[in-house]
């Protein structure tokens, strides 16, 4: 009882601030937030920023079907070459001023130059206009299939809408100021970089009716504020802190720290996200991985599985994916994987002797500090030498990693011969938003520069292609192609659980991590 | 004394150039390219490079260091790649949770060691003196992190008396920063408990083995007075170099500890700016521990001559 009284005495003292508790939600967000302009940089940190300040002209729901955001309505030419649309009433900017088709016209002009998607459109656009304050236009040289989707993505880079001051910064130079038009407006006098990010509730934000769904949907806030911790990052302590009521949400708790969490009565660990994918990236153009055969020899090799139980070890949260679009959205489908799915070990080291491969050891590059894929190059690297690579397995940490893969040198000067990583659903589940399956080679860019010309042209061909079935007929070539030729090897799905208090409700499925809807009863 | 204090001083500036440019060479020697960080997962090479020119990373080193030598000799310490702040206000904003943390753990240690180990020499070979000796074993040998853990599980989650993480500044209310700040501050004393209670154990011992406190004694003094006025004074050098070093250590090794208890010092900034690559936050922090060396070690140096008039510069 003395004690009961003591900490309430010492609480009481210590506490203290301008808003009831009830109406900041206190949240440890996955990673640390740096760069505060989600067009500048692919990070999901600043993705994450993005979301709570600015609104989308789109947006992908729970089922991954695009509806309209900022957009009432839309309408599209009979030969699919102009897009008109307009923009919903009431848009307003956090200073003040009326979002104005001018406004999305130089955001998806930067936008277009930074997002690979974006890029990819940009290069069917012929020009854009505005004939009215909230009408613009988009005229296209031909037709063009992912025109919504690629308005609607929900991932890196999000086009999201900014003012014209601020969306006429060069694309490679980072944005200065950080005024949208979403649900939140920033605090930017209390952005206290690696401490905290703070965001109070736009009294002037006009929800859409429709009930929230992935990135889309009524985003109604019920709090004044919330507050991103970015100094709670050891995960212990982060457990510690929402067991104790310190904060309300974790992001991502740590994968051996989920069973405890379960076990709290005062704790609900939700699947709210489409799952994440893991990957093996081939380097396309060093020997031996810049021989198919090779390559689809450890494809063959890597079986999900022990990736999974490795990695994730908790069973409920992970499953094996025989796609290289993400499972459960429209495009995935099993369709060419035999080669991994239902292959062994024997077919591997018989698929590797007949490939001709020489012995040149495998530079396997493997994140000793990333803890979310820091086991998937072991796996990696005990399979190959089962298959009869030999391995050179080289322990770095991530940011070294994330550096040395940009370089195209030989792996004996610098180079590498492959790496892991994971993805999050959207940025995966189409042929276009899909890096690895961008395979135009060194033009390509994306780490690895896999190069098939079949590939480029049946992805060509989805890009033009409107017809929902064709895209889909388009989408599966891709991928029977992109197992042929083991562009790089799917590894199986994982979901990503975020934890919270259970006086925290209104979670809904999502495409990434919103903050709209909560309630803290 | 003043000329002491001059020459040290302008000696403290070979020793901070050599400092800044073994800092140049060495980050960029080592792997990692904080381009490749900024530009996210999905970013391709061309935009990695682009971001590369926009920071001067792809001009020669020479070139750079050429820079950014001028822009330390004009006082400025450039811009965080990261974070797009000054490094200086950087530092500015993290140096308050540290010095907090340093002052308040060497607060707690000073007060808790010195009587400790003055106790234990005055009762040398006895049970206490023993048990001291125990206690400072397992403090130098526990891992802070382990500490750390056990005491938020015993203090904050079962008696629930104190937060297990946070920050709170000053200007918040004392009373905020200080209960914030009692957890961290008992978990990172214990090592320096350990170390200044055998030094002043050490000194202490020596002192009372010395012939003027046998004539102190054979006076007739109280022995509280023996020990604080006379064997405690006289063995302060030692234990004010060892609290000094100390205090020089904790501004700059304080990182698990502010991870643990997610306090936004520089051990955490230090810390996320080596993961980072950001050449310019990392070159500011080093040498900026670097000068707080310095000044330490002079302010200690000083120190011994008030602590012993027989020390003259």
């Amino acid at each position: 009882m003395k004690r009961t009284i003591l900490a309430a005495v010492l609480l009481a003292a210590a506490s203290g601030g301008a808003f009831a508790q009830d109406k900041v939600l206190r949240i440890v967000p996955h990673s640390n937030l740096a760069i505060l302009d989600p067009i500048w940089t692919t990070a999901y940190m600043s993705r994450n920023h993005g979301y709570m300040i600015y609104d989308t002209l789109f947006g992908s729901d729970e089922k991954n079907q695009v509806k309209p955001q900022m957009v009432e309505d839309w309408s599209v030419s009979p030969d699919k070459r102009l897009w008109t649309f307009k923009l919903r009433k009431g848009l307003e900017f956090h200073d003040g001023k009326p979002v104005t088709s001018e406004d999305v016209i130089a955001s998806l002009a930067r936008w277009g130059k930074r997002d690979a998607m974006g890029v990819a459109l940009f290069t069917f656009v012929d020009r854009m206009d505005t004939p009215a304050p909230d009408t613009f236009r988009i005229f296209l040289r031909e037709s063009c299939g992912f025109v919504l989707e690629a308005l609607g993505k929900p991932s890196s880079n999000v086009p999201f809408i900014m003012p014209k001051r601020i969306a006429d910064t060069d694309a490679f130079k980072q944005i200065e100021e950080h005024i949208g038009s979403g649900p939140y407006m920033f605090r930017k006098d209390e952005f206290k970089p690696g401490d905290k990010a703070v965001y109070v509730r736009n009294p002037k934000y006009v929800p859409r009716k429709e009930p929230p769904s992935g990135s889309t949907g009524g985003k109604h806030v019920y709090v004044e504020r919330v507050e991103w911790n970015l100094a709670l990052r050891d995960a212990q302590a982060q457990v510690n802190a929402l067991v104790k009521g310190e904060v309300d949400i974790i992001e991502q708790p740590a994968f051996p720290l989920i069973p405890g969490l379960k076990s709290d009565p005062n704790i609900v660990v939700y699947t709210y996200s489409p799952p994440l994918q893991y990957m093996a990236r081939f380097n396309h153009l060093h020997k031996p991985f810049d021989n198919a055969a090779v390559r689809r020899a450890a494809m063959a090799a890597f079986a999900q599985e022990p990736f999974l139980k490795a990695q994730v070890g908790v069973k409920e949260l992970y499953k094996t994916c025989p796609s290289m679009f993400t499972c459960g959205t429209p495009y995935a489908s099993p369709t060419g994987s035999d080669i991994q799915s239902k292959s062994s070990m024997k077919k591997a080291q018989e698929l590797l002797k007949a490939s001709g491969y020489d012995g040149t050891p495998v530079v396997l590059m493997k994140p000793t500090d990333l803890t979310a894929i820091d086991k998937l190059p072991d796996v990696a690297a005990q399979l190959m030498r089962q298959a009869g690579f030999k391995v050179d397995l080289q322990a770095m940490d991530w940011q070294t990693l994330v550096g040395r893969r940009s370089k195209k040198d030989p792996p004996d000067k610098g180079g590498w011969n492959m790496f892991l990583t994971a993805w999050q659903g959207p940025d995966i589940w189409n042929p276009i938003a899909n890096a690895a399956l961008d395979t135009r080679g060194e033009a390509s860019g994306w780490f690895g520069w896999g190069k098939d010309d079949k590939i480029v042209e049946l992805r060509n061909q989805f890009m033009r292609e409107i017809d929902d079935a064709k895209k889909k007929k388009l989408a599966e070539a891709i991928q029977v192609r992109a197992f042929e030729v083991a562009t790089h090897v799917p590894l199986g799905e994982f979901d990503a659980p975020l934890a919270a208090r259970k006086n925290v409700t209104g979670f809904f499925r999502q495409t990434g991590n919103f903050y709209w809807n909560l309630k803290k009863n | 004394m003043y000329a002491f204090i001059a020459r040290r001083l302008v000696a403290t500036i070979p020793v901070l150039l050599i400092v800044a440019v073994l800092v140049f060479l060495m980050l960029r020697l080592t792997p990692g390219d904080p381009a490749a960080i900024l530009a996210g997962d999905a970013a391709n090479t061309e935009q990695i490079a682009r971001i590369r020119a926009s920071l001067g990373l792809d001009r020669p080193i020479v070139v750079q260091f050429g820079i950014w030598l001028g822009n330390l000799l004009a006082g400025d310490l450039g811009e965080s790649f990261y974070y797009k702040t000054r490094v200086v206000a950087l530092i500015g904003q993290r140096l308050e949770p540290t010095l907090a943390l340093a002052t308040l753990t060497i607060l707690v240690a000073v007060i808790v060691a010195v009587p400790l180990g003055v106790a234990a020499a005055w009762r040398f070979g006895g049970w206490f003196d023993r048990a001291l000796m125990g206690f400072s074993v397992l403090g130098f040998s526990v891992p802070v992190f382990v500490l750390a853990y056990m005491l938020i599980y015993v203090v904050s989650l079962k008696a629930g008396l104190l937060p297990v993480q946070g920050y709170r500044r000053l200007a918040d209310g004392f009373w905020p920063f200080l209960y914030h700040l009692i957890l961290p501050a008992i978990t990172l004393s214990v090592i320096y408990i350990a170390l200044i209670a055998r030094v002043t154990r050490a000194s202490v011992l020596e002192a009372l083995g010395e012939d003027y406190i046998r004539t102190a004694r054979a006076k007739g003094l109280p022995e509280v007075r023996v020990l604080v006025r006379h064997a405690l004074a006289n063995a302060a050098v030692p234990i004010v170099t060892v609290i000094g070093i100390g205090i020089a250590l904790l501004i700059g090794g304080v990182v698990v500890t502010e991870s643990v208890y997610a306090i936004p010092g520089l051990g955490r900034l230090t810390v996320d700016a080596v993961l980072a690559r950001d050449f310019p936050t990392i070159q500011g922090v080093i040498l900026f521990f670097s000068f707080v060396y310095v000044l330490v070690n002079l302010l200690v140096d000083m120190s011994y001559v008030f602590l012993d008039p027989r020390i003259r510069y």
